[in-house]
């Protein structure tokens, strides 16, 4: 019986889940003293800022593309999608720097730090996707300017950005699918791996080159 | 820890400590700050909404405008008539290659259109009721390719001394057949509203694709006109720019700078240069844990040391 059960695709997925990410590393309690910036709040704040726009985005669902247009409360609300979008940019474009400059792809993070920069760039188009479709002159402008890079890559024919009706649908459902799930995937990574510890101070790495090369082996 | 440490791949294991830290806590507060910090953007800037031009509002405000667009689309001279790849003419001069890469002109043609008869003929033979506009389209039909580009041509000499008189396009020629007859139908039309319908419809009740009716209101200058006005245009940091004073998509600036020096600016593949220089520079970025040399910057510029200021003062001190 517990052989059996021991081969079930659900329990081994359970094991396997459970071994790489115990709860207590999923919510954990505690975090190593270096996480002691704010450049570690714009993690944060960039999930935060795409709740809100996901949630203005749904708002702004309910009632349709043109709604905007002709009510004050739709109005608003774009406000609110508008500017959640530019908070969101402008706290991810940060994190990506700061996290740059820690170098956080090192001790097995290559992939978090992967997972990251595509995360940047399916935003780009997710918010693209939107500008083109917001039924006004900037949607106009903004579609017959951007339509010739597509083109001159070859992709105009698939993804027409003259095309409102196409372009809703990659916003407001293809690619905020994406973006979950990367940010999903992101978040689990960063839980897994942990924050990437500070660089060595030069001492400490001056002492262990000079113990490598008087012992042959690291202290 | 290995021998073969590397600083730029390899990270030092932490035996340090640990602190508190309450991490639905810092989700909640960071989602009300959020939240509250996109209320007062949203309160005190609002967001900008400046209504689509339509091709209506366009030939009532720029009626020869309209009438010199319709003319380019009826003889072949506007940017969507020689565009190339998705629309139309393969191979086309005007399509984009980089080097050997002609990655338009590979895909080819998916959303084929004819200006000649999807922008100006066959939105004329859905007008009901029209006798001596329906003679003239039958005269149009009738004739031979060359009978059609010498009235053409004829017509396009005479139009730079068009004039929009009583409601009416005036061009002084008798030698066009009946593209006269077909420019100023045309344009009313346009004028009345009915050419926005037939452009976006077409043969179906039901549509979300304005592709014809956007490249033929971009192939007129009251567009860019407009644009201009509204500090949209390229060489003013084009489309990461939005009307009003708003930051619109300023993580753009990178894409859109290329566009401002030459050879990008200058070049007849200007587009696919800057997309190829963008995607060299992304990916350089993206994979750069696996590259030599450059992932040893971060370390080198020694940034790093201001953020974990704290954790190296704290070492020094210990």
């Amino acid at each position: 019986m517990s052989s059996q059960v021991d081969r079930q695709w659900t329990t081994r997925l359970r094991r396997r889940s459970f071994g790489r990410l115990p709860p207590e590393k999923m919510l954990p309690d505690t975090q190593p003293s270096y996480v002691a910036s704010w450049i570690y709040v714009f993690g944060v704040a960039t999930i935060s800022a795409l709740v809100v726009v996901i949630a203005t985005g749904c708002v702004l669902a309910i009632f349709g593309p043109e709604w905007w247009h002709v009510s004050n409360i739709g109005h608003f609300v774009n406000s609110l999608h508008l500017w959640s979008v530019e908070i969101f940019f402008f706290c991810m474009v940060i994190h990506l720097w700061g996290k740059y400059f820690m170098a956080a792809w090192r001790g097995g993070r290559a992939m978090t730090w992967i997972t990251g920069m595509v995360l940047f760039l399916a935003s780009v188009v997710t918010a693209l996707t939107g500008y083109v479709s917001q039924t006004n002159f900037d949607s106009q402008w903004i579609s017959t300017q951007a339509k010739d890079a597509v083109n001159a890559s070859g992709g105009g024919a698939f993804f027409n950005l003259l095309n409102p009706g196409q372009m809703l649908m990659w916003h407001i459902v293809l690619l905020p699918l994406v973006l979950v799930a990367l940010v999903a995937a992101h978040v689990i990574m960063v839980r897994i791996k942990g924050v990437v510890p500070p660089f060595e101070d030069d001492s400490v790495a001056a002492t262990r080159a000079a113990d490598v090369e008087s012992t042959g082996a690291p202290q | 820890m290995s021998k073969n440490f590397r600083p730029d791949v390899d990270a030092p294991e932490w035996r340090g400590g640990h602190t508190p830290y309450d991490i639905i806590k810092e989700g909640v507060i960071a989602l009300v700050v959020i939240g509250l910090l996109t209320v007062l953007l949203a309160v005190v800037f609002g967001s900008p909404d400046v209504p689509a031009i339509t091709i209506k509002s366009w030939s009532n405000a720029a009626p020869i405008d309209f009438a010199n667009t319709a003319l380019s689309e009826l003889n072949g001279t506007s940017l969507t008539a020689s565009y190339g790849a998705p629309y139309n003419v393969q191979p086309s001069s005007a399509s984009q290659a980089l080097g050997p890469l002609k990655l338009e002109y590979w895909v080819g043609i998916h959303i084929p259109i004819n200006t000649t008869n999807d922008f100006v003929v066959d939105p004329l033979r859905a007008l009901p009721n029209q006798p001596v506009l329906d003679q003239n389209l039958a005269q149009w039909t009738g004739a031979s390719k060359a009978q059609r580009a010498t009235w053409v041509a004829h017509y396009t000499k005479a139009a730079s001394g068009m004039k929009f008189i009583d409601g009416q396009v005036v061009v002084k020629t008798t030698t066009a057949g009946p593209v006269p007859v077909m420019i100023n139908d045309l344009t009313q039309m346009a004028r009345s509203g009915a050419l926005d319908q037939a452009l976006i419809t077409g043969d179906s009740f039901y549509s979300t694709d304005y592709t014809e009716s956007l490249l033929f209101i971009s192939d007129g200058n009251y567009l860019g006109d407009v644009a201009t006005k509204q500090h949209l245009q390229g060489n003013q940091w084009g489309v990461m720019n939005e009307t009003g004073s708003y930051p619109g998509q300023a993580w753009l600036w990178l894409y859109t700078f290329w566009y401002q020096i030459p050879p990008f600016s200058t070049s007849g593949n200007g587009d696919i240069l800057v997309l190829a220089v963008m995607i060299l520079l992304t990916a350089g970025l993206t994979f750069m844990p696996f590259i030599p040399g450059l992932r040893a910057i971060p370390r080198k510029s020694r940034v790093y040391r201001v953020i974990w200021r704290e954790h190296y003062r704290n070492q020094n001190t210990t």
